[in-house]
């Protein structure tokens, strides 16, 4: 049963938690290519922007001596995402809309959003240092205990407060975005961009609307991932950067362009990098029982070293790129 | 007044004009047909219209003003409509969505539009739950045609909407195109059937190498030796 | 610039004028950095900027000639280093008195075995072996293969890391090690390429992101072969140290001098031949087939031309120089610190100076390079500046010093970079020497 009991603490939580950051950091970069065709390479420092929004908001509520029941990084969120939304959109009119107006080809948005990605970690470091934070400076991160003895376990089920709200908030971002896409009028025209950009212009579709509507989504999750990436580590300039390599593949290997697509693939690959790293002894560890002499178990039986945690996305990502380039939904090709 | 007329239009794509002067116009009761050799400028022509390329001289005369270089999201609300020759349907998406597509740029309630269109293409009443890009190749033209329809429009253009389409089908969507046009819309489109498209047209217009070559009554036109010899295949 | 674009728009327009001039500003920039910060920090600058000129003449074949997105610089840049690292640094006589070379040795059989399993079994439809049942034999023999792996290499790795430390070096000349760095470059292009070049771009970038990631995590965890995070240093230089030169009667500060001018001149000369050569073949038939493939691939590949081999060759090529590069840098500083790659330091400042130089044009590309890495250097000490300035400025109306000025300027260059890169693709997309469009036939 402690075997069970660790292997839900440490890869169905675990796993759930970066898979909700991957999904939502996914999403984010798989609508942009859809409506914009490009790869929005300053995608994780979005999310690092988003983060530090609510950083700042949570520090000054903080600092005005407001105490709230839930945490503080959670009750500034919606505000937050309005303002990374706000500058995201900003991002594009200054960054990328004047080059799509110059007719420039997708690969020079990539190489623009190159230099996004630097003046955003520029700035960051600039204004908050190069130096690690948290949002739980003042209030604690309290810890659920669920006990198990009933079951036979001697350890408990643990889980963090933050945990929870980020399984309800994914949750509800996740329903939300489906009925927007599905029953919203915008929506559905953001679907129809991405699936065939030039007869949406003809059908009278306002395709500049639609990409701003893409630019607020697309930074609203991306705060919401940061965040919780913050939330659930701890807040750094370069947090977001080494996710950009598991978004994208999360992105692709749903089908670039197909939302839920990047969200089964973030799930997918944060399920994959928590179970490859796992130390599978802990829970075949009964199986010395059984096991002949002289064969027992390694005391460390992980796929890979967590080291190479990164390899992981990446074998997936090449693999599916090998054997269905479109990812698992049919994604927006070419 | 003509619902549309198009006055010495001149345009291109970047570099040398295609359009070299091309005169239309057509009333709201008229089917409008461009016939005419590859490359001629058909398609041309109707994206001019409707804001795809640029117009470098000429004037576009709709509801009253020049609507030259207008993009299609404020053309489609003055009642203009384009049905594209290829890639003309969201394959994405099911056939009611991509009706409401053709509606995005209404604010009023579109329900009876789409009864109406459903009404005309019964078959994609049966399928509207499906998405597009599961149908036939005729089913397509007929989505496209029904997205089209969905902005009211005072005028429909089409490229080639038989293109590719089996014999009965070609039938089928012409006969769709005559009781669109008795219900108060203007067409105007392009035709490869060259023969049978102007059997039924009210206007045709022989284009070639960006310029009209003859102008008439479908009829006329089919009964002019010149034009059947050089452009009809004898 | 925009009024001597006025002035005379002709000799703007010549590329010559413009070439010589932009040329000209750099040397006088170079020197006012002299004047500034003294004569042996200009030479160190001068020396880093050369070989990331080398690196930026590599990512110029790839993107400029092929058009091939690379974002593994660094991970060739570190694989240069490594590979200068294993020829050129002292033999660790501890390593090969112990078990350790032998235990390697099981290793590297262990590897071959795994590798030989996986082609049997893609041999598979030879036994009749088809579809489903060959692909699951492959993955079988894939997961055999590394464990079989696995089984070798750890505790091989583990017993060198607690007896010799690391296996040191093979102690040549540093020179040879930079050749192995180019080489070691080109393997790994090889089968990077193989495996990735007919993916379309953004899939590209993404896999080339991955792959450096990935080199970088194994030349840092491996331990046994990088000293992995304690870092390998010193490294010998292939001119002389400036205590060598002391040590023959130089004075210190003139030791420095001169060290660095002899390894200037080493660099120097490595750069010219690199350039000579690039040079030489784009003008010739390949580069011709090159241009033509890039410009329009369906109609060179239905032209019967090898597209995939020639963009191998351009992958492979960019990258030799990237790891040569990558090992001069590496020899100079006299360090190797895994630790100290960065994808921005590394990847996105040489894309910098691609794109600010002139993709598709050398002089162009060494130009941008030179330029860059000088706005790169002299961005900390004027942020620190201006940031001191305004420091005292602030603590003089009572809100307290600016903290941490010092890390926080160093990330001013940063926010430089990626400001440069914005104005350059907003206003001179095709960068400062801009690529000589080459009328063929
Ligand atoms: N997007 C474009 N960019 C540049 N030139 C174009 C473009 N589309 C068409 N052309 C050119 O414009 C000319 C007219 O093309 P258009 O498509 O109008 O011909 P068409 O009369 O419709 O012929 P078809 O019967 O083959 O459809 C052709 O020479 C074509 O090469
Ligand atoms: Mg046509």
């Amino acid at each position: 049963m402690d075997e069970l009991i660790f292997f839900i603490n440490r890869v169905l939580i675990s796993g759930t938690v970066l898979g909700s950051i991957y999904a939502l950091g996914a999403v984010g970069v798989t609508l942009i290519f859809g409506i914009l065709r490009f790869a929005h390479f300053a995608h994780g420092d979005m999310m690092t922007m988003g983060a530090f929004v609510a950083f700042v908001l949570a520090a000054a509520l903080t600092a005005m001596g407001i105490v709230t029941p839930l945490p503080m990084g959670f009750v500034v969120l919606p505000l937050a995402m309005i303002i990374t939304a706000v500058l995201a959109l900003g991002l594009d009119k200054g960054f990328y809309a004047p080059l799509r107006e110059r007719g420039a080809r997708p690969v020079t948005l990539l190489i623009a959003s190159i230099g996004v990605t630097l003046m955003i970690q520029g700035l960051t470091r600039l204004i908050f240092g190069s130096g690690t934070r948290t949002f739980f400076e003042s209030e604690s991160k309290d810890i659920f205990r669920i006990d198990m003895s009933w079951a036979g376990g001697s350890r408990p089920i643990s889980i963090t407060e933050p945990q929870i709200i980020m399984f309800v908030v994914t949750a509800l971002i996740v329903v939300a975005l489906h009925l927007f896409l599905t029953r919203s009028r915008l929506g559905k025209a953001m679907r129809a961009m991405a699936d065939n950009a030039a007869l949406a212009q003809v059908s009278g579709i306002n395709t500049a609307l639609v990409v701003r509507v893409t630019w607020v989504i697309a930074g609203a999750l991306a705060c919401v991932a940061g965040t919780m990436l913050a939330l659930d580590v701890a807040l750094m300039p370069d947090l977001a950067f080494n996710i950009v390599l598991p978004i994208f593949a999360a992105a692709i290997v749903g089908g670039l362009g197909h939302a839920y697509g990047a969200i089964v693939g973030g799930f997918l690959i944060a399920f994959a990098e928590t179970m490859a790293v796992f130390n599978w002894t802990a829970v075949l560890r009964p199986l010395n029982g059984i096991l002949p002499e002289g064969m027992a178990l390694p005391a460390n039986l992980a796929v890979v070293p967590t080291e190479y945690k990164l390899t992981v996305a990446f074998v997936i990502l090449v693999i599916t790129l090998l054997v269905r380039p479109t990812g698992i939904f049919k994604g927006a090709s070419t | 007044m003509p619902l549309i007329e198009l006055k010495h239009v001149v345009g291109g794509y970047g570099g040398a004009p295609i359009l070299n002067g091309v005169n239309m116009a057509i009333e709201a009761s008229d089917i409008g047909v461009i016939v005419g050799p590859n490359g001629a400028g058909k398609s041309t022509t109707l994206k001019a219209i409707f804001g795809l390329l640029r117009v470098t001289g000429g004037t576009i005369d709709f509801g009253g003003e020049n609507i030259a270089n207008s993009l299609p999201d404020k053309l489609v609300p003055k009642g203009l409509s384009f049905v594209p020759q290829e890639k003309n349907v969201f394959t994405s998406m099911t056939v009611e969505e991509n009706l409401e597509m053709g509606a995005f740029t209404r604010s009023d309630d579109f329900r009876p539009t789409m009864d109406w269109v459903y009404g005309m293409f019964p078959v994609l009443a049966e399928k509207r739950r499906q998405p597009a890009g599961e149908l036939s190749g005729g089913q397509r033209q007929m989505v496209a045609m029904g997205r089209a329809l969905m902005s009211k429009p005072k005028l429909l253009m089409l490229d080639e909407p038989s293109a590719g389409l089996s014999p009965r089908y070609v039938i089928e969507i012409f006969e769709t195109i005559v009781r669109v046009n008795k219900e108060g819309v203007g067409i105007l489109m392009v035709e490869q059937n060259a023969r049978q498209a102007l059997a039924f047209a009210s206007k045709g217009f022989v284009l070639a190498q960006g310029q009209n070559r003859f102008t008439g009554t479908g009829p006329e036109l089919i009964a002019d030796p010149e034009v059947a010899k050089s452009f009809l295949g004898g | 610039m925009s009024a001597a674009a006025t002035t005379s728009p002709k000799g703007w327009d010549s590329p010559l004028r413009r070439g010589l001039m932009l040329f000209a500003a750099m040397f006088l920039v170079v020197v006012a950095v002299g004047v500034a910060q003294g004569t042996a920090s200009m030479l160190l600058i001068l020396v880093q900027a050369t070989a990331f000129a080398l690196i930026a003449l590599g990512l110029n074949i790839q993107w400029g000639y092929g058009g091939l997105f690379n974002f593994a610089i660094m991970g060739f840049l570190m694989v240069g280093g490594a590979s200068t690292v294993f020829l050129s640094y002292p033999v660790n006589a501890a390593f090969w008195d112990s078990e350790g070379p032998m235990m390697l040795g099981r290793a590297l059989l262990a590897f071959l075995a795994g590798l030989v399993l996986v082609l049997l079994a893609r041999q598979s439809h030879r036994i009749g072996l088809r579809g489903k049942a060959k692909t699951t034999l492959v993955v079988l023999a894939w997961i055999a293969g590394y464990i079989i792996y696995r089984s070798q290499i750890d505790p091989a790795a583990a017993y060198i890391e607690s007896t010799a430390g690391f296996i040191g070096g093979l102690g040549l000349h540093p020179v040879l090690g930079w050749a192995f760095g180019g080489l070691v470059s080109a393997v790994i292009a090889f089968f990077i390429g193989k495996i990735s070049l007919g993916l379309r771009t953004d899939y590209l970038a993404i896999a080339t992101i991955g792959i450096s990631e990935i080199l970088r995590a194994l030349i840092k965890n491996m331990d046994w072969l990088t000293r992995g995070t304690m870092t390998v240093s010193p490294m010998p230089w292939p001119t002389p140290l400036p205590q060598q030169l002391q040590a023959w009667g130089s004075s210190i500060p003139e030791s420095f001098m001169l060290a660095r001018v002899w390894f200037l001149v080493l660099a120097t000369i490595v750069l010219i031949a690199a350039f000579i050569i690039v040079e030489r073949a784009y003008g010739g038939p390949w580069g011709r087939m090159m241009r033509a493939i890039r410009d329009n691939h369906i109609a060179a590949s239905s032209m019967g031309k090898d597209v995939t081999g020639r963009q191998l060759e351009l992958f492979i090529f960019g990258s030799v120089l990237m790891g040569i590069g990558g090992a001069i840098l590496a020899t100079f500083t006299q360090i190797f610190d895994p630790s100290g790659y960065q994808p921005i330091n590394h990847t996105f400042m040489v894309w910098v100076m691609v794109i600010v130089g002139g993709a598709g044009n050398n002089w162009g590309v060494v130009l941008g390079a030179f330029l860059i890495y000088i706005v790169w250097i002299i961005s900390d000490p004027l942020a620190q500046l201006i940031f001191l300035n305004l420091s005292s400025l602030t603590e003089s109306i009572g809100w307290g010093a600016i903290p941490e000025i010092d890390s926080r300027s160093l990330q001013m260059r940063v926010f430089v970079l990626g400001v440069v890169i914005t104005i350059a693709l907003r206003y001179a997309p095709k960068g400062l020497i801009p690529e000589v469009v080459r009328r063929e036939g």
